[in-house]
C-alpha cells in the first residue's frame, strides 16, 4: 500500500486546473514514484465535496496520509511549496 | 405611461428595522452589516435568516467563518431560535468555514472557486433566497494572497447578485473605515452600521443606515436592543403627528376630578401629566386612574420606576385601593425597573414592547422625572416624545407622573414635557399653621372646558377626595385652618339664630310690660276721675254750706244780704 494518499480538488477543465494536475503529477512522479495514490476530483461534478473537505480555494491539494493532514493551494507551480506541503522537504 | 420602477425589498422581520428601511433589505443584493465586536452583527444576520424562513418562507444559508455550527445553535437558542428544527425542515443550512493557515501552504495561483461551489451547492440544495456570510473578512487572515482575495471578493458579490439571493455580509469595524478590509468598496447597495456605546456607564446599542442605494431611508441613529425576542429597532423618525383623535371620554377614577375636567374626565388616547413636589400624592392619583381602568374591565399597564409592585399594592391598600385583585385577573400589570438599570432607549424599548404585548387601554408611567437621571433632559424629552407618539397612535390613554422640586421654578422645568401633554394637573402643597395640605388644580386641558379652581386634595383611607377650598376674608384656607373657619362660621350662624330668638322674646316681654303699664295707667285714670267727682261734690257742699251759713248770718244781722252774691 502506498504511503502517500493525496486528493486534488479542481474546478472543471480550466487552464489553472489542468496546470495544477500536470504540475502535481510531475512532482509526485519525481519524488514519490510508486508510493502515492492521487485522486483528482472535479468540484463541479461533486459540489458536495467542497463542504465535506472544507474547501475555499481552488485548486486545493490535500495530503490525507501520512499524518498530519496538510493542504497546498494554487496551481502547484512552486515545487518547493508543494514538497513542503507534502512534508518531503523543509521550507 | 411609464411604470415607476421601485427597488424590490426583502422584509427582514426584525422589529422596527423594516419600518426604518421602508421594507427591509434590497432584494437579491448584498448588504454590508458592520460594527465593532459584540455589537450584534451575527445576531442581526441570524435573525434575518430565521425570520425569513419562519415568517416569509424563504430558506437561508448561514456561512459562519468564525463560529462553529454547534456554537451558533447554542448562542441563538437563548433568543428562542431553534436552528436544529429549521435545518431539519430544510429551511436553513449552516456551513462553518474554517481556514487553518498553519496547515496550508500556497503554491502558485489560485481562486476562490471552491467557496463559490460550496455556496452554490448550499443555496441550491434548499432553494435558499437569503444568505449570510459572517464574517467574510476572516478570509484575509486565512489566505495569503490579498490581491487574489480582493479580485475574488468582487467576483463573489457579482455572483451573489446573479444568483438573486439577498445577502448579508458582516464585517468588523476598522479604524477610520467601516470595515477592516474596505469591503464597503465592493458592496455599495446597502451599508448598515451597528454600534455599541457606553455613556455614563449606561450602554446603548445603535443602528444607522449609512447607505441605501435607490431607496429612501431614515438617516438617524436608531437605538436597538437585544432581548429574548431578538433585535428590536425603534422606528423613531417614522412617528408622525397623524394620530386619530378620540372624542370618547375616560374617567380618572376620582369623580370630583372628572367634574373639573369638563364633567367627564379625560379624552381617550390623551396624555396626562401629573406633576407635584415630593409626597403630594401623585402615585396615589395614578393608582386611582389605574384602578378605575381595571374596574371598567380595561387593561392597564403600570410602569413603576421607584417602587416594586408589592410596595405599590401595599401602599394603595392603605388608601382603600385593592390593586391585588386586578393583578390577579391580569387586568393590571405592574412593570418595575430601576431607572439607572439601563439607558433611556432600552427603557423606551422595554416599554414599547410591553405595550405591544399587552395592548393596554391605559398606561401609567410613574414617574417620568427619573428618566432625566438616566440620561440628559434633552434625551429624556426626545424619548418621551416617541413614547407619547406611540401611545397616541394606539389610542392609549396615558398618565405620567413627574416629580418637581419646590420653589417657583416648577413650571419652567417642565415646559418641554408639558407641551406634549393634553392635560396637566398640578398637585402642590401649602404649608401654613403647622401643617401641610395638598392642593390640586388643572393647569391645562386641551379640548375641553375645565375648572379653573383650586381644590384641596385629601388622601383618606377610603381613597382620594377633593374638597372646595375655603375662601374667606383672609384668602384661601386649607386643612385645619379651613376646618376652624368653617366651624367658626357654623358657630356664628348658630349664635345669630339664638340672638334673634332672644330679641324676639325680649320684645314680647316688653310689649307685655307696656300693656301692663297701660292697664295700670287706665286704672289710675279711673281712680282719678272718681276722686275728681268726689272733690267737686265736696266743694259744692261746702259752698252750699257757706251760703247757708252766710244767709243765716245775714238773717241774724238783719237783712244784710247783698244782691252781688246772687249775680
Amino acid at each position: 500500500m502506498s504511503e502517500y494518499r493525496l486528493s486534488l480538488f479542481v474546478t472543471g477543465s480550466t487552464p489553472r486546473s489542468i496546470k495544477a494536475i500536470t504540475n502535481l503529477r510531475q512532482i509526485c512522479e519525481e519524488h514519490l514514484s510508486g508510493n502515492y495514490e492521487l485522486e483528482v476530483i472535479d468540484l463541479y461534478q461533486h459540489p458536495e465535496q467542497a463542504k465535506t473537505n472544507n474547501l475555499v480555494a481552488a485548486p486545493t491539494l490535500i495530503k490525507l496520509l501520512p499524518e498530519p493532514v496538510r493542504r497546498v493551494i494554487g496551481d502547484m507551480s512552486d515545487e518547493g511549496q508543494v514538497l513542503f506541503g507534502l512534508d518531503i522537504q523543509e521550507r | 405611461m411609464q411604470v415607476k420602477r421601485t427597488l424590490k425589498k426583502s422584509l427582514t422581520g426584525i422589529d422596527g428595522f423594516d419600518e426604518v428601511t421602508g421594507g427591509g433589505l434590497p432584494k437579491g443584493r448584498p448588504t454590508l452589516v458592520c460594527g465593532s465586536a459584540g455589537c450584534g452583527k451575527t445576531l442581526f444576520a441570524m435573525e434575518f435568516l430565521v425570520r425569513g424562513a419562519i415568517e416569509f418562507g424563504e430558506p437561508g444559508v448561514f456561512v459562519a467563518f468564525e463560529e462553529t455550527e454547534d456554537d451558533l445553535v447554542e448562542n441563538v437558542a437563548s433568543l428562542g431560535f431553534n436552528l436544529d428544527d429549521l435545518v431539519e425542515k430544510k429551511l436553513l443550512q449552516i456551513d462553518h468555514i474554517s481556514i487553518d493557515r498553519s496547515e496550508m501552504s500556497e503554491s502558485g495561483e489560485y481562486d476562490l472557486e471552491g467557496l463559490f461551489v460550496r455556496l452554490g451547492f448550499a443555496i441550491d440544495s434548499i432553494g435558499a433566497k437569503r444568505i449570510v456570510l459572517d464574517t467574510l473578512e476572516t478570509l484575509f487572515g486565512g489566505l495569503p494572497n490579498e490581491g487574489i482575495l480582493r479580485a475574488e471578493l468582487r467576483r463573489l458579490f457579482y455572483w451573489l447578485k446573479e444568483k438573486g439571493v439577498t445577502a448579508v455580509i458582516t464585517a468588523e469595524r476598522g479604524d477610520g473605515s467601516f470595515t477592516r478590509q474596505g469591503l464597503e468598496e465592493y458592496i455599495s447597495d446597502c451599508v448598515i452600521l451597528l454600534d455599541h456605546r457606553v455613556n455614563d456607564q449606561v450602554s446603548t446599542r445603535r443602528l444607522r443606515i449609512v447607505k441605501y442605494r435607490g431607496s429612501l431611508h431614515g438617516t438617524n441613529e436608531y437605538p436597538f436592543l437585544i432581548d429574548e425576542d431578538g433585535i428590536m429597532v425603534m422606528p423613531l423618525s417614522s412617528t408622525s403627528l397623524d394620530h386619530e383623535s378620540f372624542t370618547e371620554r375616560v374617567p380618572t377614577g376620582i369623580e370630583a376630578l372628572d367634574q373639573m375636567l369638563g364633567g367627564k374626565g379625560l379624552f381617550k388616547g390623551s396624555s396626562v401629566l401629573l406633576s407635584g413636589t415630593s409626597g403630594t400624592g401623585k402615585s396615589s392619583l395614578a393608582a386611582h386612574f389605574a384602578n378605575a381602568t381595571c374596574d371598567r374591565g380595561d387593561q392597564c399597564l403600570y410602569f413603576a420606576f421607584e417602587e416594586s409592585p408589592k410596595q405599590i399594592v401595599r401602599n394603595m391598600t392603605s388608601i382603600g385601593l385593592d390593586l391585588s385583585a386586578h393583578l390577579d385577573t391580569g387586568k393590571l400589570r405592574i412593570v418595575s425597573a430601576r431607572p439607572s438599570h439601563y439607558g433611556l432607549e432600552m427603557h423606551l424599548a422595554t416599554m414599547l414592547k410591553a405595550i405591544e404585548r399587552y395592548e393596554p387601554q391605559c398606561v401609567v408611567i410613574d414617574p417620568i422625572s427619573t428618566f432625566v437621571a438616566a440620561g440628559s433632559a434633552t434625551d429624556a424629552q426626545a424619548m418621551l416624545i416617541r413614547l407619547v407618539d406611540v401611545l397616541k397612535a394606539g389610542g392609549i390613554t396615558a398618565c405620567f407622573t413627574s416629580l418637581i422640586h419646590g420653589g417657583d421654578s416648577f413650571k419652567g422645568a417642565e415646559v418641554g414635557m408639558s407641551s406634549l401633554m393634553d392635560t396637566w394637573l398640578l398637585v402642590r402643597d401649602e404649608e401654613a399653621d403647622g401643617e401641610r395640605n395638598r392642593l390640586l388644580y388643572v393647569l391645562k386641558s386641551r379640548g375641553m372646558a375645565h375648572s379653573n379652581q383650586v381644590r384641596e386634595f385629601l388622601i383618606t383611607s377610603e381613597g382620594i377626595q377633593l374638597r372646595h377650598v375655603y375662601l374667606g376674608a383672609k384668602g384661601m384656607l386649607t386643612g385645619t385652618a379651613r376646618w376652624v373657619l368653617e366651624e367658626k362660621d357654623r358657630a356664628e350662624s348658630a349664635d345669630r339664630a339664638e340672638e334673634a330668638e332672644r330679641s324676639s322674646l325680649l320684645s314680647d316681654r316688653r310689649a307685655t310690660v307696656i300693656e301692663a303699664q297701660i292697664a295700670a295707667l287706665q286704672a289710675e285714670l279711673a281712680a282719678e276721675k272718681i276722686e275728681h267727682q268726689r272733690q267737686r261734690q265736696k266743694t259744692k257742699v261746702s259752698i252750699d254750706q257757706f251760703r247757708d251759713a252766710r244767709e243765716q248770718m245775714a238773717r241774724s244781722r238783719g237783712g244784710m244780704a247783698t244782691t252781688t252774691e246772687n249775680s
